[in-house]
């Protein structure tokens, strides 16, 4: 047996969020997918990809809910359940920091994907995962990463 | 006329690799030849029965002096994180195949999904290589 890369378990971490995000899933389960403990895992998932597990895990629910919000015509809070969201207020808040706009909003500006583009499944999901954004939080973020 | 005979993919492990394409993935060995005057390379090609002539090549990340370490760790680490490279298979049952997958062990990483171009799905091979599996549907001309 060759010498796995750490990074392969890292890969299991967030294919373990690109798969399950509509399950009530939080970083400790990403850690065990890596079979880290949760403060190793998240400086080591940080230093692999760039990002805290916890920021991967809500832009990837906040993708398909954006994907929800321009395919289907499923009420905000349904698709705030699909994505494995369980407070509306906080869906709606961190969707309009990332995305500039109110979920509702963001549906009436946007045709269906299907008019513009016929781009592979992946490249949506890797495309239209949004940056991650805060405000009036910066000072704290360091603080709220987990 | 050209065509494309083999392509290549990066493994950790050749063993590993093998059982998964061949027990999970269904392929057949086309080629498995260790060559000692070239360091013991291992030359191993899998392959779907439907298409006898392309082959996929599962390479082991060689050291120096082929390659040197740094750059052997580099591949290593981008295979492990997943950006090494999508192989896209089609299918004309994604959710048949999926099922047939799955029950073999394959771990998904995106279930069937409805697309505007057909249905597909996604997993990845023990190394890292991400693979998409696709029910293209006919599109009307026009």
């Amino acid at each position: 047996m060759q010498f796995v890369p750490p990074a392969r378990h890292l890969l299991n971490a967030r294919d373990l969020a690109d798969a399950r995000y509509f399950a009530p899933i939080r970083v400790a389960d990403m850690a065990r997918a890596a079979r880290l403990s949760p403060a190793h895992f998240s400086r080591e998932f940080r230093r692999t990809f760039g990002e805290s597990p916890h920021r991967y895990l809500l832009t990837r629910r906040l993708e398909r809910a954006a994907a929800l919000l321009r395919t289907t015509d499923r009420s905000v809070a349904d698709i705030c359940c699909m994505v494995g969201l369980t407070s509306v207020g906080s869906f709606t808040t961190s969707f309009r920091r990332m995305f500039d706009r109110t979920p509702t909003e963001y549906r009436a500006a946007h045709p269906p994907a299907s008019d513009l583009a016929l781009v592979p499944a992946c490249v949506v999901r890797a495309y239209a995962r949004p940056e991650h954004r805060t405000f009036r939080e910066d000072s704290r973020e360091g603080a709220l990463v987990r | 006329m050209i065509t494309i005979a083999n392509t290549q993919v990066w493994v950790h492990d050749q063993d590993e690799a093998l059982a998964f394409y061949t027990q999970k993935l269904g392929m057949e060995v086309r080629s498995d030849v260790t060559v000692p005057e070239l360091g013991n390379f291992r030359w191993l090609t899998v392959g779907l029965a439907a298409q006898p002539d392309i082959s996929i090549v599962l390479m082991a990340i060689p050291g120096p002096p082929v390659m040197d370490k740094e750059t052997a760790a580099q591949v290593r680490q981008l295979m492990g994180k997943g950006f090494a490279g999508t192989l896209f298979l089609t299918t004309e049952d994604c959710q048949a195949s999926y099922e047939e997958l799955k029950g073999r062990g394959v771990e998904f990483t995106e279930a069937p999904e409805q697309r505007p171009y057909g249905i597909d799905a996604g997993f990845r091979d023990p190394s890292g290589n991400s693979f998409r599996l696709t029910q293209v549907t006919e599109l009307s001309s026009g």
